[in-house]
């Protein structure tokens, strides 16, 4: 099997990060070198889990991907187009984003009825016409009634006072509104209780398979990324360490990624 | 008694012309979270400018629309200097005060100041001079409170298109304009513009009523707008029917009686920048108490 090329990976795949370098901080003190040709294809489709210990590179592979920071080498492809030079803002047309803030993905100030009228709004031209379509009213509110937290008889609230559960479930909600191409979850279940997170991981996966979107999944919840998506990635040190798809991910036990992430931690024990 | 009614008169005058500033500081101040300096060289600006453009026979409405336009244009080099150079808030808002000062000379053709005594002005000719003669001497409240009023419902509307939304997210969540796909920086830009648009244009109100123009007359103008935006919001946030651009102008009406009672008690006038601080410091603090308390009564508010 010859190596595909890069242009080949760029139209096979929606997400192609290719040959990517990334170092913080250069020639200081506080250098850290966070990827070094590092490689990821993700075919349209796919729900991808990613785990690995702090500093690892996962939040970072999701910011260069969006555009937060920017990449020292390398290249990135959405649906077969490069992203570089694009901003974050105008990346933001084909990606939605959940963070792990609760408070990002939604604007506090304004009621949970403005925050989906102008997600419902994205794409589209901001300019001066009524912010708010009442027409649309009564699809805002099936679409809050499936969240099933009580939220569409509190259309007119400030998300702000809402707590971060249902915030969280209002910003996957807000950022699936539009049509997107790739779905980025940032650890968008760490800052919940047991229970909310459940309740949120639950929607992610309907949502997710519902509109057939690709995904890209960052949790520390070990029971989840074996659970949801159909590929799990292990990152280490920049690296994808385990790396299963499909019929490969099933056959995945809890107990094979402890025992990596053991070894993984002995290594570095050891080197220390 | 009349000395009173002069008094209030004079306060109404002043605090409504000035509220068209607050309301201006208001989308800059607390929408956008952006201590906007520049205000203090957009004010003599759009005083300036109606001068001029007065003296040259325009429409007085009109030359309130110019100076608005020139107000905004103001606006938007200090949002470019902060979203495009990256220069701080602050900075950004001193240097275009500061570059104002020689433009505004510049308007006025050197002059200091600019008098343009007998012209046509919106408080003595079109709809002005329709007034029945019992109200004559109430002539500046009506139609300044006809502008404010104009200001206001003209805002209020912009707040609620999908631009004005994306501007309210942008100061409170510029992540989530980034989301949406829009650059915040963009909105930041359009609310200076607004925000200097409405200092200019009260410059220009009270040169209106003075029939002169004044290029110091900036000076004081920020701590004066961020006074009666502080003022207003934090008293009148618990009336529900009271919009916040109401409550920034009665808030601008207020800080005028407080000044205009002190001067009555013989504070000498030269001491009067020194009493604005002092009235802004109080506002300042009694607010962080007021809201320090209100975070301890309740912490969610709408979780029953």
């Amino acid at each position: 099997m010859s190596i595909p090329s890069s242009a080949e990976r760029a139209q096979h795949n929606l997400v192609s990060m290719q040959h990517i370098y990334k170092t913080f901080n250069p020639d200081t003190v506080s250098e850290v070198t966070v990827f070094q040709d590092f490689n990821l294809d993700i075919p349209r489709g796919q729900f991808v889990s990613v785990i690995g210990s702090n500093g690892s590179g996962k939040t970072t592979m999701l910011n260069l991907l969006c555009g937060s920071i920017p990449i020292d080498m390398g290249a990135i492809y959405l649906g077969g187009k490069t992203l570089k030079g694009l901003k974050e803002y105008q990346r933001a047309g084909k990606i939605g984003r959940v963070f792990q803030d609760p408070s990002r993905g939604t604007c506090p100030e304004l009621t949970i009825l403005e925050n989906m009228a102008l997600a419902d709004n994205k794409g589209k031209v901001f300019g001066l016409g009524r912010g708010v379509n009442r027409r649309r009213m009564d699809e805002y509110r099936t679409q809050l009634e499936r969240l099933k937290l009580g939220l569409e008889d509190k259309m007119d609230i400030p998300v702000g006072s809402l707590s971060g559960g249902q915030r969280q479930a209002l910003a996957l909600l807000i950022s699936t509104m539009t049509p997107i191409e790739l779905l980025i979850l940032d650890e968008h279940t760490a800052a919940l209780d047991p229970n909310s997170s459940a309740t949120v991981m639950e929607l992610t996966d309907q949502i997710v398979k519902e509109k057939n979107l690709t995904a890209l999944m960052v949790t520390h919840n070990l029971k989840f990324a074996v659970q949801y998506g159909n590929r799990l990635l292990m990152m280490h040190q920049g690296r994808a360490v385990i790396d299963a798809a499909d019929a490969e991910k099933e056959k995945l036990q809890m107990n094979d990624i402890l025992e990596k992430f053991n070894t993984i931690s002995l290594e570095l024990g050891n080197s220390l | 008694m009349d000395i009173l009614l002069g008094l209030l008169v004079n306060v109404l005058e002043e605090g409504l012309i000035y509220g068209v500033m607050a309301m201006g500081v208001y989308i800059t101040y607390k929408i956008l979270d952006f201590p906007d300096l520049s205000v203090d060289g957009s004010f003599p600006m759009g005083a300036c400018v109606t001068a001029v453009l007065i003296t040259a026979g325009v429409n007085p409405w009109l030359a309130c629309i110019g100076s608005f336009v020139c107000g905004a244009v103001a606006g938007c080099v200090t949002g470019l200097l902060h979203v495009k150079l990256h220069i701080s808030d602050l900075l950004s808002g001193i240097l275009v005060m500061t570059g104002l000062y020689s433009i505004n000379l510049l308007i006025t053709g050197g002059q200091a100041t600019m008098q343009f005594y007998n012209q046509n002005t919106i408080f003595t000719s079109g709809p002005a001079a329709l007034l029945p003669e019992a109200v004559k001497s109430y002539r500046v409240i009506i139609v300044a409170l006809i502008a404010v009023v104009i200001v206001k419902v003209l805002l209020d509307l912009y707040l609620k298109t999908k631009s004005g939304l994306l501007l309210r997210a942008a100061g409170s969540n510029a992540q989530y304009v980034v989301s949406l796909g829009r650059d915040p920086g963009k909105m930041k830009i359009i609310g200076l513009a607004i925000g200097n648009g409405c200092a200019a244009l009260s410059g220009g109100l009270l040169s209106q009523q003075t029939e002169t123009a004044n290029i110091a007359s900036g000076t004081g103008m920020v701590v004066m707008a961020l006074a009666s935006v502080i003022i207003g919001t934090s008293l009148f946030r618990r009336v529900k029917f009271i919009k916040a651009t109401c409550a920034v102008v009665l808030g601008a009406i207020l800080y005028k009686a407080c000044l205009v009672i002190a001067m009555q008690l013989g504070l000498p006038t030269n001491l009067l920048k020194l009493l604005m601080a002092v009235l802004f410091t109080v506002a300042l603090v009694s607010n962080n108490l007021v809201s320090k308390r209100r975070k301890k009564q309740y912490v969610d508010p709408v979780q029953r």
